[in-house]
């Protein structure tokens, strides 16, 4: 196989995502030295809703932040052994034992006590979302709490499906009234219709700067793209994130129209799958040594992105609504919208079944033009792992090659690198790609 | 009095008195670093001419060296005379001498296919920590591949422990796990520790170490027949890696799988060092190797 070398350059916003990043945890933990509130919960809760109550209303979402104490290996297996020794099961999600370990040591991932949320507004995406919250009161009494169920079933079926945004949408109503009651203030709905907007705003950017990815080179690759698709977990609808999704999705357009690419010894794409071990990054810079790119995940795609059928059969990013010309003048409008376009995510499907699963895959792999798919058996989350072994004997069944690894995106110790690295090592050389200089 | 380590097998080598290395067009070598053992294979034009198979080490260029050194032991060979050494195993990025490093998975099927011919499909490699499942064609060339996560359940290491824990020969533990009336159900779990501790309860219960034996031979090979399942199976069928000499777990293995493994007359558990040696023999034919 041919080397070879396209021009690559670093992304221009780069700064600007870390800026917002550090912000964002610096501003929860600041918000009651000026009166305003903080708020926990997941990264998949409707984070619109809450925006209703003001402008210095600020959420710790919880996943990202677990995946911050990952990053922090120390930090991490002192968070670990503190659930652990409170009597927590080592097979429970490791994201959720990180956050409740950091809770426990009151300890602030970045600097200085745990800050106390003032209320928690969470969604039961999954078993260990249902649970995580309850045992966070059970730690910290009575903070008030909201949860909204939001276990529909997959968007694709069309039938009944205003029934199922109904459902939800009733839902996010009494939660406004819990919201007012909580926090003893007036809720205002343009403050809601702006954040649903942003919220479309930043998810269908989003989604197309992972579109443009189909390209080759691939304008970014995935290691990076976490660093950048983190912010849509930890409050897409805040304007700042629409704004820079919208900045950034320019940057890559021009990145696709000058060809530069993400790793200039592209001659392989690949997916992976699940959130990665995130200690563990530097495999993706390993894999790059191959010329192996991996250019996404249906996770990072579509956690985050809102995606739809294009005319032309592609898959590409969701018309917004204000595109669309839907009205979103009312409260209950914006609800219908935001209930809708939160359903109709890619990563909230395969919850459902992991054939839906399977299928986004597949077309992932087609049109991002891929020659394999790498597996993380993810250990530390059961949701996004549950059905991963029926994905990878349909994307085999297809005729891609797939690799599987095990680790645990929050916990370290299960994961093995040199094991890890040994196995890109043969997936490498069944793909029949050698490292430069080792074409021997 | 030192204490019998009973998990310790026989080292050795051998080489080829037929054949004449000098009269050879390619002289090269492949070596193995596993985790448990070492191989050093050496080839001339294609023939497994000399090979040596020892206890690895912690120092990994130390135990290439000295299974390198071993195996070229009176053949009048030295190292330099060889025109391309492979690495391959764990400890293959160790190998100051090697020309270059090839995975094991790559180097297994290759070896297998010397071995067995090539109408090996299916390749089962049972080595000291982990076991690979690989799909491969007529020449050898890997397809697809499954390894076990990195728990050393059954594996040629839990079979080291089991040995030491019962007191019995490892070159004995197959054929003792049947002499058995009937067939024990598996041991619960094939994780050594617990495997261990449930063993222990077995004992105390009156259990023969025969009949203790059989139950972990039962259970690594059922675990081992699951990996199995992951990836499917192709015919024909193969084994490598030292666990292949245990019959104990091979004929169970079988049982469960219903397929009948190849057999051959050559060491598998050199398969490895072996597949290496022909990939440096390959190389120099390119013009790839030390002395091009």
């Amino acid at each position: 196989m041919a080397n070879v070398a396209y021009p690559t350059e670093p992304l221009k916003c780069w700064a600007r995502a870390k800026e917002l990043r550090q912000r964002y945890y610096e501003d929860y933990a600041k918000a009651h030295d000026t009166g305003g509130l903080r708020w926990a919960g997941g990264a998949w809760s409707f984070d619109a809703i809450p925006m209703g109550l003001g402008p210095d209303v600020y959420p710790l979402t919880s996943e990202p932040y677990a995946a911050s104490i990952a990053f922090n290996r120390e930090f991490s297996k002192r968070c670990l052994e503190a659930t652990e020794a409170k009597g927590y099961a080592r097979d429970l999600c490791s994201y959720m034992r990180n956050y409740w370990g950091s809770l426990l040591l009151n300890e602030y991932a970045f600097g200085g006590p745990f800050p106390r949320p003032d209320f928690i507004w969470q969604d039961h995406i999954c078993c260990s979302h249902a649970k995580w919250y309850q045992v966070v009161r059970d730690l910290e009494d009575d903070i008030p709490y909201y949860c909204i169920d939001v276990a529909v079933g997959p968007y694709e079926e069309a039938r009944d499906r205003q029934h199922r945004v109904q459902y939800i949408v009733d839902q996010m109503h009494q939660g406004i009234e819990f919201l007012e009651r909580a926090t003893g203030r007036t809720y205002d709905d343009a403050r809601l219709i702006e954040a649903v907007k942003n919220d479309c705003r930043a998810t269908s950017a989003w989604a197309e700067v992972s579109a443009l990815n189909k390209t080759i080179p691939a304008p970014l690759d995935e290691k990076t793209m976490y660093a950048l698709y983190v912010l849509g977990t930890l409050h897409k609808a805040s304007r700042d994130v629409a704004d820079f999704y919208e900045e950034l999705r320019d940057e890559v357009r021009d990145r696709v129209a000058r060809g530069i690419a993400a790793v200039p010894n592209e001659i392989c794409r690949v997916i992976t799958d699940t959130q990665p071990p995130w200690g563990f990054l530097k495999i993706f810079r390993y894999m790059e040594k191959y010329g192996c790119v991996s250019v996404g995940s249906l996770y990072t795609f579509g956690l985050i992105g809102a995606w739809e059928d294009k005319p032309n059969g592609t898959w590409g990013p969701r018309t917004t609504p204000m595109a669309a010309g839907t009205p979103m003048e009312t409260r209950d409008q914006a609800l219908h919208i935001l209930a809708d376009w939160t359903l109709s995510r890619p990563e909230w499907q395969h919850f459902y079944s992991p054939h839906l699963k399977s299928q986004l895959m597949l077309r992932i792999a087609k049109e991002w033009q891929l020659q394999g798919v790498m597996l993380h058996y993810n250990r530390g989350c059961e949701g996004l792992s549950l059905g991963i072994a029926e994905n990878r004997l349909a994307l085999i069944d297809a005729g891609l090659p797939v690799m599987v690894f095990e680790g645990n995106m929050g916990d370290d110790s299960e994961f093995d690198e040199d094991a890890t690295k040994n196995r890109i090592d043969s997936f490498m050389e069944s793909l029949g790609i050698k490292r430069p200089g080792e074409e021997l | 009095m030192a204490e019998q380590e009973y998990w310790r097998w026989t080292e050795y080598r051998h080489h080829d008195e037929s054949i004449d290395p000098r009269a050879g067009a390619i002289v090269a070598a492949g070596i193995d670093v596993g985790s448990v053992s070492s191989q050093a294979v050496v080839t001339v034009d294609d023939r497994l001419y000399a090979f040596s198979s020892m206890r690895t080490g912690s120092n990994s260029p130390d135990s290439a060296t000295n299974a390198l050194n071993w195996a070229l032991e009176g053949t009048g060979l030295t190292p330099g005379d060889l025109a391309c050494v492979v690495g391959t195993g764990y400890g293959r990025v160790n190998i100051p001498f090697a020309d270059k490093a090839i995975t094991e998975i790559a180097c297994h099927a290759r070896g297998a296919n010397f071995m067995y011919g090539p109408s090996v499909r299916t390749l089962l490699d049972m080595g000291g920590q982990d076991c690979k499942i690989i799909h491969c064609d007529e020449q050898g060339k890997v397809r697809a591949f499954l390894m076990n996560d990195k728990c050393a359940a059954g594996t040629g290491r839990g079979m080291e422990v089991f040995a030491d824990l019962l007191a019995v020969p490892i070159e004995q533990v197959g054929a003792l796990s049947f002499e058995v009336e009937e067939e024990p159900d598996p041991v619960s779990s094939t994780c050594v520790v617990f495997a261990k501790s449930e063993a222990t309860g077995l004992l105390r219960r009156g259990w023969p170490k025969s009949k203790v034996l059989a139950a972990y031979c039962a259970a690594m090979a059922h675990r081992v027949v699951t990996l199995i399942e992951r990836l499917g199976i192709e015919k024909e069928f193969a084994i490598t890696g030292g666990i292949a000499k245990n019959a104990g777990v091979v004929k169970r293995l079988q049982r469960e799988l219903g397929v009948e493994p190849l057999t051959t007359t050559y060491d598998a558990q050199i398969a490895g060092a072996l597949g290496g040696a022909l990939f440096a023999t390959a190389l120099v034919r390119k013009g790839k190797g030390r002395k091009a």
